[in-house]
């Protein structure tokens, strides 16, 4: 395996955490919904999926484990600002620092402990394809669940009814209410939906990335999904470029670091972050095209009358 | 497509004796009313006379607290909005249910059948509305679309449900006149195939051109039943209010004094997407005159009221001239110190605080240009409450603002007791130039006059008004002058007297044909 190769490659297992965690939390704000809980959804699937991995032996057990965690945390902040209609903000923040605790307190014992990690599944045929097969096609099963979701939620967004549905009511609860959508329920199942990605996102961290439990080992990434949410302007295909693009530029700094450029190494590191937010603007300048987009309940409490 | 033969004989529907109770308060109170086929029936009242209460029992909304109502014969119990569809039973709501992040297709599809394909809704939906000649792309946007565009996706939302019986809410109120012209082509057309339409309005003149019959609704009860086109406008208005109006008294308006309020070659790019640009606006005010300036909704209406006001101000300081000074780039608070008053166009959140009381509202619009008479302390700025109160019983007193109490939260009121303490709040400071827009937007007939009175009351004294409104009626009640805007250019200003609808109407379509019609109007 070449040195490009091999780059290209932790880009790719850099990236799918973020892109997970993305595509999460843009169906929960197409829904009109503002959760900025996604890193601690995503610190509790971390830890749940190395748990359960360590218990059972299997990480593919693990990884579930990771997905029905980080669905079950969602619905604690669905349940607050849903059902009790507290303010998503705080309570988004509130479930970040929650999850941060809990997982912590969780994973005690099982710190230093080695991994089990999530082996590459080659598909046959395609993964002989010289240099395009051993990146896209002998990868581990969270890199084809991240693919396959993007495109199921593009799908779902813009060709199902049901899509359709989500996006009314994230553009006008009280319309979508009156034509007989069920505004809470849809709700529900958007926050549930951006809780399981988180959740798969954390596994994907301690079963792939780093195989081992580190505490808040999720490092911000979930605050970096929730500005590719925005900054993609809450297109699927969008935040996967962007992810991407944060992932390529995060580890080629991290290439630059080993090589000794004699730039310091804080104003590299901040490299990603200042790439792809350059590059998402400028890819967004068309205000119509972002403010169609854009949800106009995100963040507004829904209270039926009556 | 004409509707199927269905056994002739019979109401289509018949209501009798409903009864809707909110608390003690009776909003339908014994309604009887019998609509039959093919027949295009008005529902007159005023504001507040029940007629939204019973539509929506008609369509599913409200539950009613007693009565019943027939459909086709046979008693029926309309449980919700999916329900009065299937019956055959359409609605295009006055403020229209639509998405406007969504497609045209997009949007009718969410009140369709789930098995239904968006391509195949979109066909359908572009076929009915060019056979009833309501033309529409189903791939736009709904936030690039006019108000009347948006209509046309509601009429032909309730059009593919193959109805019956559709309810318009006002459908008029937001219309150009050749739009509206355009809308009662395709209610005779629905009336041909013998469909029947039950039409809203508080607009005589509408309801006795097209309508067959009318049943008029007052503080909940039947006034009237009666064939709108051998009554009088005065008679149905008399069934309507139950007395006649007073009408507004504009004689006697005194010679032009010197010019209070000008705009110069005003121009103001758009600040969002969706909003209009002012392109080259001039317009002059003199004391003593009302300008009106009539337009369709979205026309740049806001944004003029915003550059004139100073909420958003300008680039250019000369652009806007208060008194013979320059304002452009002057806040709010300052020109209101020059003596200038502004009455904003939404009452709820922009003109007032709906959750505090009518005093406290008082402060916060005057605060500043009133301080000497609202705050003391020096720079403490304490608010002087017994000063802020007396005020506040000042203005009810002279608008006639008929509240709950002594100072209740200004949410409680009704719109048009509201609207009249806002108006009162600008006239108790004589101001010497007043901006108003939109004065009477869904206020009751009673308040509406009384408002546009003091308007008139105002400039006779000597001051400069400046009235942006959409409804004509009320145009030509108050004006001196004329003019029109339309995609954020605003038209030669014309002596109302001399001004027709028919040319309002050409003016607000942006057809300016300005020698033509010129000419025309000073041929008079």
């Amino acid at each position: 395996m070449g040195i490009v190769e091999a780059i290209l490659l932790s880009v790719i297992t850099a990236a799918t955490p973020l892109v997970l965690a993305a595509i999460g939390e843009l169906v929960t704000e197409r829904s009109g919904v503002l959760n900025l809980g996604v890193e601690g959804m995503m610190i509790m699937g971390a830890v749940s999926a190395f748990a359960i991995t360590q218990i059972t032996g299997s990480p593919y057990i693990g990884m579930f484990a990771g997905v029905a965690c980080g669905a079950l945390f969602s619905q604690l902040f669905a349940f607050l600002t849903l059902t009790l209609v507290a303010n998503q903000v705080a309570t988004g923040l509130a479930l970040t620092l929650l999850g941060i605790g809990v997982s912590g307190m969780m994973g005690e014992s099982f710190l230093g402990m080695q991994g089990v990690k999530l082996q590459p599944i080659a598909i046959p045929l395609l993964a002989d394809i010289p240099y395009v097969g051993p990146l896209l096609f002998r990868q581990d099963i969270i890199f084809y669940l991240s693919v396959a979701i993007v495109a199921g939620v593009h799908w779902f967004l813009f060709r199902s009814r049901a899509g359709l549905k989500l996006r009314a009511v994230g553009d006008s609860h009280a319309s979508a209410h009156a034509l007989g959508v069920s505004v809470i329920r849809t709700r529900y199942l958007a926050v549930m939906f951006g809780g399981a990605c988180a959740g798969l996102a954390g596994a994907q961290l301690s079963l792939v990335y780093t195989p081992q439990w580190v505490e808040n080992m999720s490092a911000g990434r979930g605050w970096i999904a929730l500005a590719l949410v925005v900054f993609s302007s809450w297109r699927p295909w969008r935040l996967v470029a962007g992810g991407y693009l944060f992932g390529a530029v995060s580890i080629s700094q991290l290439h630059a670091q080993a090589f000794g450029l004699g730039i310091p190494s804080q104003l590299l590191s901040s490299l990603p972050y200042v790439a792809t937010i350059v590059v998402l603007i400028l890819i967004s300048h068309n205000r119509r095209m972002t403010l169609i987009n854009t949800p106009a309940s995100l963040g507004k409490p829904f209270v039926p009358d009556r | 497509m004409p509707v199927e033969g269905v056994a002739a004989n019979g109401h289509l529907l018949a209501v009798s004796n409903l009864t809707k109770l909110f608390g003690s308060f009776a909003a339908c109170n014994g309604i009887n009313l019998q609509i039959e086929r093919g027949e295009i029936h008005a529902l007159l009242g005023e504001n507040g006379a029940g007629k939204s209460t019973l539509v929506k029992m008609l369509f599913g909304v409200l539950a009613p607290t007693a009565g019943e109502i027939l459909w086709q014969g046979q008693s029926v119990r309309i449980a919700n909005p999916a329900a009065a569809r299937k019956l055959g039973i359409g609605m295009v709501f006055q403020h229209f249910s639509l998405f406007e992040a969504l497609t045209v297709a997009e949007n009718i599809a969410l009140s369709m059948d789930a098995n239904i394909s968006l391509a195949k809704v979109a066909e359908e939906a572009s076929r009915l509305s060019h056979a009833y000649g309501l033309p529409l792309d189903p791939k736009a946007h709904v936030a690039d679309l006019s108000v009347g565009e948006r209509q046309r996706i509601e009429i032909v939302r309730a059009l593919l449900q193959n109805p019956r019986l559709i309810i318009l809410d006002e459908p008029t109120s937001v219309l150009t006149p050749q739009e509206a012209d355009r809308l009662f082509e395709t209610l005779y057309k629905l009336k041909a195939e013998g469909r029947s339409v039950l039409y809203i309005s508080h607009r005589l003149e509408e309801v006795q051109r097209i309508c067959d019959r009318a049943t008029v609704l007052r503080h909940g009860k039947v006034t009237g039943a009666c064939d709108p086109k051998a009554e009088t406008p005065s008679s149905l208005a008399r069934m309507m209010v139950g007395s006649d109006v007073a009408a507004v008294t504009a004689e006697g308006t005194n010679a032009k004094g010197q010019v209070q309020l000008e705009a110069r070659h005003l121009t103001v790019p758009a600040r969002t997407p969706f909003a209009v640009s002012l392109k080259n606006i001039c317009l002059k005010v003199h004391a003593g005159e009302v300008l009106a300036i009539a337009g369709v909704a979205g026309n740049g209406q806001g944004e003029l009221f915003d550059a004139l006001s100073g909420e958003y101000p300008v680039a250019d300081d000369n652009a806007v001239q208060i008194r013979q000074r320059p304002v452009g780039t002057r806040n709010i608070n300052a020109r209101r110190l020059m003596g200038a008053g502004f009455v904003p166009e939404e009452r709820h959140g922009h003109a007032a605080v709906s959750a505090l009381p009518l005093s406290d509202n008082l402060v916060l619009a005057r605060s500043r240009s009133d301080a000497k008479a609202f705050l003391g302390g020096g720079f403490l700025k304490v608010i002087r409450r017994d000063a802020v109160t007396s005020a506040t019983k000042r203005i009810s007193e002279a608008m006639d603002v008929r509240k709950s109490g002594e100072d209740p939260p200004a949410g409680s009121l009704s719109g048009g007791n509201l609207q009249k303490f806002i108006v009162g709040r600008e006239l108790d400071r004589q101001p010497s130039v007043l901006v108003v827009n939109q004065p009477t937007w869904g206020v009751d007939a009673g308040a509406a006059s009384r408002i546009r009175q003091a308007l008139v009351d105002l400039a006779k004294a000597g001051s400069a008004v400046l009235v942006i409104s959409q409804d004509l009626d009320e145009i030509f009640e108050v004006a001196t002058e004329i003019a029109v805007i339309s995609d954020g250019r605003l038209s030669d200003p014309y002596p109302a007297q001399e001004l027709s609808r028919e040319k309002i109407g050409l003016l607000m379509g942006g057809m300016y044909g300005k020698t033509e019609g010129t000419e025309a109007a000073h041929a008079h």
